[in-house]
């Protein structure tokens, strides 16, 4: 009796395990992979601004605050459709989003950032894609959070929209400071970045 | 004329073989091992391809990289300890033995062991007729 028991109710268990096991195999997007910098600091840059070729930034020109590091190019379509979001981002949060231009034109990504707008506090021109690859992208848009110590303890691979940022990157945030990002104050003055 | 060879080579090979650029070295051993190199890291844009067989703007600048290091002398383990750096274990098809990874090497040998153990205890128990041992029980 006690064998007919287990052997009947094996193939239900074993049909359990791998509901549970597929289940969050599917969860998971097999084209995003982890990043290899987490909680290692940003790599060593020496990069002229994009604006301005004269200023040169290194990893001492970052915010010395938590911000969000987010490489995009003119060429990319997805970039497009984010940027909306990031100045609506910028607009509404305090938290920094140094912009990194991946393998563009310094035309073409100026032509963006003049045409749709700048949420960026500074943009890094990455011409030769070098500081890409240090920092292990393969597929622009990518975003990072950094944390005020330079330390990577984030990344997000794809578009950044209300949902990701509600239920991705927010909580990683608040994780880190303990404290929800930041949000503009509405009581200050409303100088809307251009 | 060397090159040239290679790329009947590559072509006559069944792989998708998609190598635009080709590189000059100054030693036979460096485009060896260049070639050996760019066969060896998975592209991680594209996922299913090494760096070797991928047309994406990625893989292009990665064999460039790896191009780079060989030239300047950098032994294989150097290059690819470089791309691990970057692009963590999934970039190598030969991923390291590491807690992380432990699933992946011996997830397969757990499941044979499992179906072996069923299968011996199975026919290790057979009766005569195999057809009841299905109904056995302790009646």
């Amino acid at each position: 009796m006690n064998k007919k028991l287990v052997l009947s109710v094996a193939p239900i268990i074993t049909f359990v395990i791998l509901v549970v096991f597929f289940w969050f195999a599917l969860d998971k997007d097999p084209k995003k992979l982890n990043s290899n910098l987490i909680d290692k600091p940003v790599p060593v840059f020496q990069l002229p601004s994009l604006e301005n070729p004269e200023l040169v930034y290194t990893s001492e020109s970052l915010p010395k605050e938590l911000f969000l590091l987010n490489v995009w190019g003119s060429w990319c379509g997805p970039c497009h459709i984010e940027h909306p979001y990031l100045m609506k981002f910028s607009r509404q949060y305090e938290v920094p989003i140094v912009g990194v231009n991946y393998k563009d034109k310094t035309i073409d990504g100026l032509k963006f950032i003049q045409d749709k707008g700048n949420p960026y506090s500074m943009i890094i021109a990455d011409q030769s894609g070098q500081f890409g690859i240090d920092l292990g992208v393969y597929g622009a848009p990518e975003t990072f959070v950094v944390d005020e110590n330079g330390m990577v303890r984030f990344r997000y691979v794809g578009v950044i929209d209300d949902r990701v940022w509600e239920t991705k990157i927010s909580p990683v945030i608040e994780h880190i400071t303990g404290q929800p990002p930041m949000k503009v104050s509405q009581n200050s003055t409303d100088v809307t970045k251009n | 004329m060397k090159t040239f060879i290679t790329l009947c080579i590559a072509l006559a090979s069944l792989q998708a073989f998609a190598v635009i650029e080709t590189y000059e070295f100054k030693t036979e051993q460096q485009e060896q091992l260049y070639t050996e190199i760019i066969n060896e890291l998975r592209c991680p844009k594209c996922q299913n391809q090494t760096i070797a067989e991928s047309n994406a703007g990625l893989s292009e600048d990665l064999r460039y990289i790896v191009y780079q290091q060989v030239s300047a002398g950098e032994s294989k383990r150097d290059i690819l300890a470089y791309m691990q750096e970057r692009y963590g274990d999934f970039v190598l098809y030969d991923p390291p033995v590491k807690p992380s990874n432990y699933f992946l090497w011996f997830a397969p040998i757990l499941v044979f062991l499992i179906i072996l153990i069923a299968v011996l205890s199975k026919v290790g128990r057979r009766k005569v007729k195999p057809e009841q041992s299905a109904s056995e029980g302790e009646s």
